[in-house]
């Protein structure tokens, strides 16, 4: 009997006729394109806004934008799977209070941190039994977890805040490394985005995330674990969140209710930006950073020059709406342009 | 075997009561009663002294104004985040008209409100429906950018009752055989858009988009034009809900309207507006708005702390989207034992 692959020769798919050199594949993609626009406002802030392009400025503004590093380095494979997390910035509140409670009961910071974090591993755990046990929409879920876990903050402290935390800690927390300007915490940061980078984009469990994204029945049937891949996801969330709270209690020295509202939205308009699909499927940790850093960088060139957080909220707001209408004219242009295709390519018979 | 035949489905009395009884909207009614009894007993001014008949009416009839818009919009199986921001735009709109023009027309105002609110609804569903990307993602991105605006536009300014005409602010608290005007406006607009939902064909496109918006366009429903209504509709309740801000608290700052959006979706989603579309009413949406906002009031007389309402709204939120799912469970399972049965 003749082998198989000797009788039928493999029909080989070769890439190089698209007519797209490999440069131009590796260029021009969502998240380059949004790393030359930080790469740009950066040049142009450095040039037009004086003491812009400072360590200590740079190391200010690595100090504000942490929390939102922290929480979408989650929220980026929550979204690649077509979910979303709403109460990431509750969440925040919620863990900062605990820290802050905890403090406060003379528990010491590291017991107080543990506890935080298993506050954010709880509710992150709510959010995804609720949507993978029962069953319901992201969407609804996180909006009720929105209002419940800000409830429970705003609950357990009222209109007081929790100002005294153990020096040594917030000190830490405030420090930069050497001269450098760079916040101590980033090391921190790093070892976190190298872990989420080898997850998402190194291991099957990664793929099974996009998979996911793309068709959740085909990633079912191809044995991907979809339901504790998303429960999995929605923890890890709830635990950048926590973790993202217990940097904002120590870093502002403040735990109250109120901290950190509206955050997601903020995450949110950086994962987007970055070239995460609001379908999902599609997304890279390299273009959420620089999504983040992107609005980091917008919010402190205007406030430098005395433009105040209104104008910020606008232009994150027309960046969201900007960057999710450029995919779909993207891809209108795109499809004006393969229409009238020449049939010399062998076509699908259907 | 039972034969499938075209004469009209006799629905018998007895099964229509029982419908009535054993619906959402009934539900959701029995629940706010049974608030407003328990609240009462422990303190009965909350009831029968004749602020709190008013209040009881007329508190949450803003946050209903805009619930009826963002059912409309839920059932399209969409989501309008902005409509707090909206609500703040359009209601310091009127205080700085009321400022430059003194002696502007009370009505004429009402429709200034609504057709700005209408217009900022018409962006969200222009770039939504000509852009095929998900709403909330569109709304997300205008609920930043319309309250940076009002911000920007407002900044510390404050537009006070007194820079207002009396006239209009006696709306705010007028009554007309006990019941207060905003109530009467509110229940005007349930009636149309709760008429117009249950028996026209424009009306039934909504449901039918929402529930499956693949099969309503290939059935040929213009689903890009019903959309672009739907979040116009949304837009424009909630300017007339700053509108009717304005007339009731007289104060407008730039923060007016903050966190409409949570709670006109969770009125809509707590009064039986599937999250995922194509089910709901609109009436559904104000008993949801009612219980929420009289819930909120009823904590501190109940002797819980105030502080508590947002985690009241939130499990209130959660638990209806739960009850939601078993309901549907339980009717599929019914459907398709029934299925079997025949």
């Amino acid at each position: 009997m003749t082998s198989l692959t000797a009788a039928t020769p493999a029909p080989t798919r070769t890439y190089a006729d698209h007519g797209r050199p490999a440069w131009r594949r590796l260029l021009l993609t969502r998240e380059m394109a949004i790393i030359f626009l930080l790469i740009v406002v950066l040049a142009v802030a450095s040039v037009v806004v004086p003491k812009f392009a400072t360590p200590v400025t740079m190391g200010y503004l690595l100090f504000d934008i942490t929390p939102l590093l922290f929480i979408a380095l989650a929220m980026a494979p929550v979204m690649i799977t077509g979910d979303i997390d709403l109460s990431v910035g509750s969440m925040v509140g919620l863990s900062s209070v605990t820290v802050g409670l905890c403090s406060q009961a003379g528990l010491g910071i590291p017991v107080a941190m543990l506890v935080a974090l298993l506050v954010g591993a709880v509710g992150g755990a709510v959010n995804g039994l609720l949507i993978t046990r029962i069953g319901l929409p992201a969407l609804a879920v996180t909006i009720g977890t929105l209002a419940l876990y800000r409830g429970i903050a705003v609950g357990l402290l009222g209109t007081t805040a929790i100002t005294t935390f153990d020096k040594w800690w917030t000190t830490l927390i405030k420090s930069k490394i050497g001269t450098t300007g760079v916040p101590t915490v980033m090391i921190l940061f790093v070892v976190l985005l190298a872990a989420f980078t080898i997850m998402l984009h190194f291991t099957p469990f990664g793929r099974g995330v996009f998979a996911i994204g793309l068709s959740k029945d085909a990633a079912v049937f191809s044995g991907v674990n979809a339901e504790r891949t998303r429960l999995i996801l929605f923890v890890l969330s709830g635990l950048m969140a926590a973790l993202a709270g217990i940097y904002y209690a120590l870093y502002y020295t403040s735990a109250r209710g109120d901290n950190a509202t509206g955050m997601e939205l903020q995450v949110i308009a950086a994962v987007v930006l970055g070239g995460v699909s609001v379908f999902g499927g599609r997304g890279a940790l390299h273009g959420v950073i620089a999504g983040v850093l992107l609005i980091g960088v917008l919010s402190k060139a205007l406030q430098l020059v005395n433009i105040t957080s209104d104008v910020v909220s606008i232009i994150t707001g027309v960046l969201l709406v900007l960057s999710v209408m450029a995919g779909s004219v993207m891809n209108w242009v795109q499809s004006r342009r393969v229409r009238p295709a020449p049939a010399s390519t062998p076509t699908k018979t259907s | 075997m039972s034969v499938a035949t075209a004469t009209p489905v006799r629905v018998s009395l007895g099964s229509r009561v029982w419908s009535l009884v054993s619906s959402r909207e009934t539900g959701i009614f029995l629940a706010l009663a049974l608030v407003v009894i328990a609240t009462t007993i422990k303190n009965p001014e909350f009831l029968f002294s004749s602020d709190g008949w008013r209040d009881l009416l007329l508190t949450p009839s803003i946050v209903a104004v805009v619930a009826i818009g963002q059912a409309v919009v839920i059932i399209t199986r969409s989501v309008d985040l902005s409509v707090g921001s909206i609500v703040g735009l359009s209601a310091y709109l009127v205080g700085t008209l009321f400022v430059a023009f003194p002696g502007f027309p009370v009505p004429l105002m009402f429709g200034v409100g609504i057709a700005f609110g209408a217009l900022l609804g018409l962006v969200n569903g222009a770039l939504i429906a000509f852009g095929k990307v998900p709403a909330m993602v569109i709304t997300l991105g205008t609920l930043y950018a319309f309250r940076g605006i009002n911000v920007a536009w407002t900044g510390s300014n404050r537009i006070n009752a007194s820079d207002m005409p009396d006239d209009f602010l006696n709306l705010g608290t007028q009554q007309i055989l006990s019941i207060p005007v905003l109530t009467i406006i509110a229940l005007v607009i349930l009636i149309v858009v709760a008429w117009y939902m249950a028996n026209t064909r424009g009306g039934r496109e909504f449901y039918a988009i929402g529930s499956d918006p693949d099969a309503a366009e290939l059935y040929g429903l213009a689903k890009t034009k019903r959309v672009l209504i739907a979040f116009v509709a949304s837009g424009a309740a909630s300017g007339l809900g700053g509108v009717l801000f304005a007339a009731r608290y007289g104060t407008i700052n730039s923060q007016v309207g903050d966190g409409f959006e949570l709670q006109a979706i969770g009125a809509a989603v707590i009064g039986g507006v599937a999250i995922v579309g194509g089910s709901g009413t609109v009436l559904g949406a104000v008993f949801g708005a009612y219980l929420l906002l009289t819930i909120n009031r009823c904590l501190p007389i109940l002797g819980i702390p105030d502080f508590w309402q947002r985690a009241v709204t939130g499990a209130l939120i959660i638990g209806a989207i739960i009850l939601d799912r078993v309901l549907a469970n339980r009717q599929a399972k019914r459907l398709v034992a029934e299925r079997d049965a025949a």
